[in-house]
């Protein structure tokens, strides 16, 4: 099963015509995605890594069949992008873009909430590294040959050290159903509950792993959610232990600007919400395998 | 970014909130010159650092003779004013902000943030203006006010009467009340601003409202459509590392401690200063390389921590995904080579082609340590920054 995207699910890239977006497109085909296309205005009707062109996402839609969409356009165009991809109907769509202004992703989640919830898009990112469903499709920009294919689910703000998380549980022979990129933005497509909330109904995950860091309400409310709708056990990885108050780690979102947003304290509520907590980032894998090994 | 309170002040009243008369200067000549000019028996001197909690750490006077302001003044320029948002390091005032004093009958409080919860714009007010906000949502909540405003229709005026009401204001100045926090408002949209804070906002004997201070913040990553506001930055107000950092397109902040760091990625970066101080150590630095990690960009990183004289011990963590690990190990040996290294370096390479890069290091001949774990590198880079700091007291380095 896995959630979001399996070997089936149709996938266009918008921005796919340039550097960044060919050498990604061309990555998630190697990897075996159902790559059928992409975006870029004004060259529709070319064919690119032999696949065809279209100038809007509506076009791709109904030429190609296309469910799902990764995207490279650059911060300044990337809400626009989104937003069309929304409309012309895509499912599920990744944003990889890293530098969105705030006020645009805030018009875009207001843009989603007004389609119905059943035909609204499902936003990933921005500022992620993708999805990966592994063995079976990848819509990122991550190395798909760390990630073994199994049942437990991924979700995180961070790129590289998700990947920390695939491979340390790799090594123990451990395997992912999805992995999900949430971004490190401040306001983002998906939260860390809304993921939770996929991984509980897919059958195929028996386990979650969410790897969060300071700042924003996102983990502690994954944490709420866990404790009152999850029958599947979540464990959690929160970064930024040393961090500062006040001060911005990379991450727009990154940043303690009020009380409860260090990691400290976010582990300390979740713990108390039942989350089992992996008290280092060099033992997730091995709390992973530990709650695995009492099911 | 942030700016200064006089630059909030100039381009808050532009549209339409109303600021004491008021001037900038330099030196306490150009105070006196600004006190003259605006007139009047009482002056606030104002020091101008990217800082909220001015008052409580002495950078604002209030005089009442223009020997008073040049004295302020005096004391004021070239100060370095450490307030609880600034850390202990502080922030150097070199500009001043001469202002009319006012005469404060009420000090409210009022702002406006992103509230990441709701991905609304959150417009936050209490009558008891003046302290620090956080201190009262903690002992006293109810006397705070939040009104969410809906996107796409953007503050309406009934949010901003009861905003206004919320402040206790009389009726008749309700007109005045909504015109300013709807100027605010239309401020903060059309100026990608993340935070637009006026502690004290205050009515006047003579019922106006006055913002007293004013502080804005900006979104980073909407300064390419916000020229004007980019222009504003002040350079003397941030940290010169992460300045340079920027320029060179490194994600920098300087902390404390004296394990220096180079990771790629703001994730991974967080999770490897954990280990560190998990395995007892103190990291220097965060310093995200990003997803590239040219051997340039490495030699940039390098100096770039380097540059931290307290630093005994650099690690250096990279999980390759896109870029490859022997691609990294040929960068770091290079900017090792060309960088006389005087403290212990760990390297600890995952992900693409591990087997050629650990080779790559361990052919160099150079006396890099190597770790296969992040747990193991944390430990080893605290090992050798204490071995370090045994040989500085035993009085060899």
């Amino acid at each position: 099963m896995a959630i979001f995207i399996n070997e089936t699910t149709r996938i266009i890239v918008q921005g796919f015509t340039g550097k960044i977006g060919s050498f990604h497109a061309q990555d998630m085909i190697n990897y075996g995605s159902n790559v059928v296309g992409g975006v870029t205005p004004g060259k529709g009707g070319q064919t690119h890594l032999g696949l065809p062109v279209f100038n809007t996402v509506k076009e791709a839609v109904s030429q190609a069949g296309a469910e799902a969409s990764i995207i490279f356009v650059p911060p300044a165009f990337a809400a626009d992008s989104i937003m069309e991809a929304a409309d012309a109907g895509i499912k599920y769509c990744v944003a990889i873009t890293d530098g969105i202004p705030t006020q645009d992703m805030m018009t875009v989640k207001n843009f989603l909430r007004r389609f119905p919830v059943e035909e609204r898009m499902i936003l990933t990112g921005p500022n992620c590294a993708g999805t990966i469903s592994p063995g079976r499709s990848m819509l990122g920009i991550m190395p798909g040959h760390i990630y073994k294919q199994g049942n437990v689910g991924i979700v995180g703000r961070s790129g590289t050290l998700g990947y920390e998380a695939a491979d340390q549980m790799k090594r123990l022979g451990i395997g992912i159903s999805t992995s999900v990129g949430i971004g490190g933005d401040p306001i983002n497509g998906s939260s860390h509950r809304d993921i939770l909330e996929h991984f509980e109904n897919d059958p195929e995950t028996k386990v979650v792993l969410m790897i969060g860091e300071i700042g924003g309400p996102q983990e502690v409310e994954a944490g709420l959610y866990a404790k009152e709708h999850m029958t599947k056990p979540v464990i959690a990885y929160i970064a930024g232990l040393t961090a500062p108050e006040g001060r911005r780690m990379g991450h727009a979102g990154a940043i303690i600007s009020s009380a409860g947003e260090g990691a400290a304290e976010k582990v300390a509520i979740l713990r108390e919400l039942g989350v089992h907590i992996s008290p280092t980032p060099s033992s997730m894998g091995e709390t992973v395998a530990a709650v695995l090994a009492t099911l | 970014m942030d700016i200064h309170e006089y630059q909030a002040k100039d381009i808050l009243s532009g549209y339409g909130l109303k600021v004491a008369e008021g001037g900038l200067a330099y030196s306490s000549e150009d105070a006196v010159q600004r006190a003259r000019e605006i007139g009047g028996h009482v002056w606030a001197v104002k020091a101008q650092i990217h800082s909220g909690a001015r008052g409580k750490a002495g950078g604002i006077k209030i005089c009442k003779t223009h020997d008073e302001v040049e004295a302020a003044a005096d004391a004021l320029l070239g100060k370095r004013l450490v307030t609880h948002q600034t850390g202990p390091a502080g922030k150097v005032c070199s500009r001043l902000y001469v202002e009319a004093g006012t005469d404060i009958v009420k000090e409210l409080y009022f702002c406006f943030l992103v509230d990441r919860s709701s991905e609304r714009i959150v417009m936050v007010g209490s009558a008891q203006g003046g302290m620090d906000i956080e201190e009262l949502a903690v002992t006293n909540p109810d006397a705070i006010t939040k009104i969410y405003i809906e996107p796409a229709v953007g503050l309406q005026d009934y949010q901003a009467r009861e905003m206004a009401f919320a402040l206790g204001l009389d009726p008749e100045m309700m007109s005045h009340a909504v015109k300013t926090i709807k100027g605010c408002y239309k401020a903060l949209r059309a100026l990608d601003v993340s935070m637009l804070e006026i502690n004290p906002l205050v009515v006047t004997a003579s019922n106006e409202l006055v913002a007293l201070d004013a502080k804005m913040g900006f979104d980073d990553n909407a300064l390419f459509r916000q020229l004007k506001i980019a222009e504003l930055r002040d350079k003397t107000q941030e940290d010169p590392r992460e300045m340079a950092a920027a320029d060179r397109g490194l994600s920098y902040v300087g902390l404390d401690g004296d394990i220096g760091c180079m990771i790629n990625g703001a994730g991974l970066a967080m999770a490897t200063m954990d280990m560190i101080k998990l395995a007892g150590g103190e990291p220097a630095n965060f310093l995200d390389v990003g997803g590239g990690a040219s051997a340039e960009r490495t030699e940039k990183a390098f100096r770039l921590v380097l540059a931290d004289k307290g630093v005994k011990a650099m690690l250096v963590n990279i999980f390759a995904g896109i870029n490859r690990c022997d691609w990294i190990a040929e960068g770091v040996v290079q900017a090792v080579r060309k960088i006389d290294m005087k403290v212990p370096l760990i390297v600890r390479l995952s992900g693409t082609n591990v087997e050629e890069g650990q080779r790559i290091i361990k052919e160099s001949g150079l006396p890099i340590i190597t770790a296969e774990t992040l747990a193991e590198a944390a430990e080893k880079a605290v090992q050798a920054r204490n071995e370090v700091v045994a040989k500085e007291a035993a009085g060899e380095i």
